[in-house]
């Protein structure tokens, strides 16, 4: 199969493959507390169902979608809803939101949703309505409404290829492979799916070149079920491959223009993880209530890939692992070149958390010294999108956000390429996130001093309305007045009149 | 259980200025060996000199700046520096020409604009630039190379010439004039100007096989250097490829047409600082330009305009002012080869 | 010859520029306009005008320096510099510092319904009617805080924005041993 390549990356990063766990998956205990942030996706987040005292079931819809960029939350197991309050919940800020919080009752009882063997007869519409009543949401880390990307109904996407995103770029994640591994046959019926769905034309699977098993059992499972149209590709090792739009100009040869989406060129791009849902919810009826997570690291003592239910603290899984090493010196969600520290493990397990890496000190990066920027131009040529991080730096750094957003800022996908990179060790990824965030807060402000500006000019019209209709009132009036008889007048008119002295 | 929190990514960089200092030092040892043994302990005088002074007025400036001082050698930019200026730098020369030239490049060209990274200027060629304006007599005492020189230098002689009081000294000079010449460069230029042949300026004793005895081995042992540098990733081949090919192609074409007055490419791709300045002066990072074709660019302009100084210029060796001359001409450069990015047009 | 030839250049050329005058008059002041759309339409009047147009007005006519305004902060004042292609000026402290932004809170408990807040709001974020119970629209409140001098009962106090998910933004990291660039 024909393949493209992308501007610089780091294939270095292939060494630390080694640290991945079995790509075999363990099926986790049911925890004794489920914890759910109604802020699990990108969008609205989503607004409680439930009370508190309420009973719930395993696949039970416990908080509803709030708009068209959301998505619903659903039990993951029975129980009672035993608080509904703001919890810790994984993201950079430390900050908490929202959460819906179950104590398991031990049984585990489902709710029965309707299962469709032959996703044929279904209408594309049902078909995306089951996908987004699901509850399913990127699981590759993003989290975006699946629903709204495999929609076509009010687009003009014509969507000729679907890939399947296995690439697993970051160093330690095996979650996709291990599902490839084991449950290759449903994300076959998953690709058949979104494959009528979107009526597109063929699907290409992506792993890397250095799973060969996982390659080598694609291979079979593909062939035993001919169709032509659905074949894997072997990228190269080469972080970051799985980024969508890398990926796409790896298989495909063509750049998602700036600020477009894959399916304005005729593709959609979807998560392993995420396929799997989509099959299990169509065929089997169940809502997202479970994905893989890869738990690993020096710190903790056998690093595994298990099936976990949405919502476990991450506390949990590590007892699964047989709990820390001495070693373990910061707890990561995600890999450990996108991934942000978390400040607890009672954090609880969220839809896109993909992996938790427990990182030892050798491992983690604590503190590096940042030396000037030496203009060696590493950053540039590892740049997978072909910025200049130099001239990025260099404006975020004098917050000088319009020449940063001038070069391109925005199109920055924050993989930490030139992080690793830059023989200075200059945090760049924070200086871009943070130029970014402060662009976001002056257009927020912009728009903020734009509707004042209205509301002010509208008010001042509105009283210079009002006194020219009350000085237009009062000349009337005036005016009025002076044609009008006075009371001299009356008091002569009175007197020639006759009026019988008793009516004056 | 609590953790601490930083920000990611967590992967320990491979690459630091640290390592990237010490391949490039690595990398002049052929050629600085080669130039002690070709030209002699004057070499190995001008190295310590003018290392030892660059160390010490960085860490000057750093104390003055208020910046941690051991941590900041320790990536060893100024033993770079250095080296470069002290290879640069002509054979025999008196104590104080290292010494003020290492000053130079550390306190003037790299300090007073702000450190490693904010200069404009390769620092080594901005000193090697000043001194030659200024001392235009000591520094063009170079050594005849050791095979010219049967009997050798003692070292005491050399000794007496580098850190001889300023004064003209008459048995000094008639030692001197036993040992040194013109370099191969100079004399081509001032015999060509008489309206030799190059066939002719090639029959004296100083020029070799390929270009000078002695230059040639020592160009031979740059290059060495500079391709483990390029094989090591440690610089890029744009701008070596660059500042050879401009030579290259500049000597050629006057070669084909004339080649009775002008020296072939071979010669001056082997002669004066065109191997240093291709892989260890021009690649310096900070004054370079930043992006890929920018630097191709910049290499080819350096050689073109080195080969213009050394043909019609005023000096016989043209590396140290065109370098510094492109170096003005890198943000024009960079704006002007600015990639394309993903998803723009 | 010459002489003659050059009166009919410059008569050409004078009748050239005044028809372009004419004909591509822009009306009003764009200067102004776009000195406006650098301000934060806060509308305080801490900068001593009534406004911020008016503000932008006396800036274009060479009347006001253009460091009066706190809410723009140094950065505004950098914004408007680069328009106008002169040196930047600190902030002038004497009209006030730049806070962070607040948005005025009215104790329901104490409001007494005068509308006199309402009536000093310039942008119209008070919602209420006579001896009805006013509020402060959050969204549209701009921090200026001109409706507390009138309230006869104080019942309108600054309060700080609430830090949520959507309005965080990530820390500017520390460049140690770097200097400042400008």
């Amino acid at each position: 199969m024909r393949l493209w390549s992308f501007n610089g990356g780091l294939p270095a990063l292939a060494e630390h493959k080694n640290h991945s766990s079995p790509i075999v998956i363990e099926k986790a205990p049911v925890p004794s507390t489920l914890i759910y942030p109604l802020r699990q996706h990108i969008g609205s987040p989503a607004n409680a169902l439930v009370t508190v005292g309420e009973h719930v079931l395993r696949g039970q819809k416990i908080a509803e979608a709030d708009g068209f960029v959301s998505a619903p939350i659903h039990a993951s197991s029975s129980g009672v809803v035993s608080d509904i309050s703001e919890q810790l919940f994984p993201h950079p800020s430390g900050l908490s939101c929202q959460s819906i919080s179950i104590k398991t009752d031990g049984l585990d009882q489902e709710v029965e949703l309707p299962s469709h063997a032959d996703f044929r007869q279904l209408s594309t519409l049902e078909l995306v309505n089951i996908v987004h009543d699901a509850g399913i949401v990127g699981l590759g880390g993003a989290a975006f409404p699946t629903s709204i990307k495999i929609d076509n109904h009010n687009h003009d996407w014509n969507i000729h290829t679907l890939i399947l995103n296995g690439a697993e770029c970051e160093p330690y994640i095996s979650c996709d492979n291990s599902l490839l591994m084991e449950r290759a046959q449903c994300i076959t019926e998953g690709i058949e799916i979104l494959l009528f769905m979107l009526g597109a034309k063929k699907a290409i699977l992506a792993i890397e070149d250095h799973a060969e098993l996982t390659f080598a059992h694609l291979t079979k499972v593909f062939s035993d079920h001919n169709n032509e149209a659905i074949q894997v590709a072997q990228v190269p090792t080469i972080y970051p491959t799985g980024g969508e739009k890398q990926l796409i100009q790896t298989l495909t040869g063509r750049e998602v223009p700036s600020g477009k989406i894959p399916a304005n060129i005729g593709i959609v791009c979807i998560n392993i993880g995420t396929i799997y849902a989509i099959q299990q919810a169509v065929v089997k009826g169940k809502a997202l209530t479970s994905r893989i997570v890869t738990v690993t690291g020096d710190g903790v003592s056998t690093p595994k890939n298990l099936e976990v239910r949405i919502g476990t603290p991450i506390s949990q899984l590590i007892d699964v692992c047989h709990g820390y090493t001495q070693q373990a010196e910061r707890l990561i969600a995600g890999g450990p070149m996108m991934g942000f520290a978390l400040s607890s493990d009672e954090i609880p397990l969220i839809k896109a958390s993909n992996c938790v890496l427990v990182a030892s000190k050798e491992e983690v990066v604590t503190h590096k010294q940042a030396m000037p920027c030496i203009r060696c131009g590493e950053c540039a040529s590892v740049c997978p999108a072909s910025l200049l991080p130099q001239q990025l730096y260099w404006h975020s750094r004098s917050d000088q956000l319009d020449k940063a957003a001038s070069f391109n800022l925005l199109d920055c996908i924050e993989c930490g390429s030139c992080d690793i990179a830059c023989p200075s060790h200059i945090p760049l990824v924070q200086h871009f996130r943070y130029a970014k965030s402060m662009l976001k807060t002056q257009q927020h402000e912009k728009q903020l001093s734009d509707t004042a500006r209205l509301r002010f000019e509208a008010r001042e019209a509105r009283i210079a309305r009002d006194k020219a209709e009350r000085a237009e009132k009062s000349r009337k009036k005036k005016a009025a007045l002076k044609s009008k008889p006075t009371k001299k007048d009356v008091d002569t008119t009175v007197a020639n009149t006759n009026i019988p002295s008793s009516e004056v | 259980m609590q953790f601490s929190t930083s920000s990611g990514p967590f992967i320990s960089p491979q690459n630091s200025i640290q390592r990237i200092m010490l391949w490039v030092l690595i990398a002049l040892v052929p050629g600085s060996i080669t130039m002690i043994w070709q030209f002699g302990y004057g070499v190995l005088f001008n190295i310590i000199i003018c290392v030892g002074t660059a160390i010490m007025a960085e860490a000057l400036m750093l104390a003055c700046r208020g910046r941690p001082i051991v941590p900041t050698l320790m990536d060893f930019s100024a033993v770079v520096t250095g080296l470069l200026l002290a290879l640069a730098l002509p054979t025999i020369a008196p104590w104080w020409i290292p010494f003020i030239g290492a000053i130079i490049a550390i306190i003037i060209t790299k300090h007073l604009y702000g450190g490693l990274g904010y200069n404009p200027f390769n620092p080594a060629m901005v000193a090697f630039a000043v001194l030659i304006v200024s001392f235009p007599k000591s520094m063009t005492v170079w050594a005849l190379p050791a095979a010219l020189i049967p009997d050798g230098v003692s070292v005491s002689s050399l000794v007496s010439i580098v850190f001889s009081p300023l004064s003209d000294n008459a048995p000094l000079q008639s030692l001197l004039d036993g040992i040194t010449a013109a370099t191969p460069l100079d004399q081509m230029k001032t015999q060509l100007n008489l309206n030799l042949t190059v066939q002719e300026v090639q029959t004296d004793q100083i020029f070799s096989s390929l270009a000078g005895e002695g230059w040639q081995w020592v160009a031979i042992a740059y290059f060495i250097g500079g391709m483990t540098l390029i094989a090591k990733r440690i610089i890029g081949w744009q701008i070596p490829l660059g500042v050879l090919l401009g030579l290259f192609a500049c000597s050629m074409f006057t070669y084909l047409l004339e080649p009775s007055s002008a020296p072939s490419p071979l010669f001056h791709l082997l002669s004066g600082g065109a191997m240093l300045g291709a892989f260890f002066i021009a690649t310096d990072p900070v004054t370079a330009s930043t992006t890929v074709k920018g630097r191709f660019i910049f290499g080819l302009l350096i050689g073109l305009l080195t080969y213009i100084i050394r043909t019609w210029g005023g000096y016989p060796e043209g590396i140290a002012f065109a370098v510094i001359l492109i170096n003005m001409a890198v943000p024009l450069i960079d704006q002007y080869t600015q990639p394309r990015v993903y998803g723009q047009k | 010859m010459s002489f003659f030839s050059l009166i009919l250049l410059f008569a050409l050329l004078g009748a050239l520029l005044g028809y372009a005058a004419i004909r591509f008059k822009v009306k009003g002041n764009p200067i102004v306009d776009q000195i406006d759309a650098l301000l934060p339409q806060t509308q305080c009047g801490q900068c001593s005008f009534p406004g911020c147009k008016p503000y932008a007005q006396a800036i274009a006519n060479g009347e006001a320096k253009i460091n009066q305004c706190p809410p723009g902060g140094d950065a505004g004042i950098a914004a408007i510099a680069d328009l106008l292609g002169i040196e930047p000026l600190p902030l002038n402290e004497e009209n006030g510092v730049k806070k962070e932004k607040m948005l005025a809170f009215i104790d329901e408990q104490t409001c007494i319904g005068c509308k006199l807040c309402i009536q000093a709001c310039p942008v119209d974020a008070i919602l209420g009617a006579p001896k009805q119970m006013h509020t402060i629209i959050e969204s549209e409140c701009t921090g200026c805080e001109l409706c507390i001098p009138p309230c006869p009962v104080e019942c309108i106090t600054m309060q700080p924005i609430a830090k949520t998910i959507p309005l965080w933004t990530w820390e500017k990291p520390s460049t140690p041993n770097q200097g400042k660039l400008s």
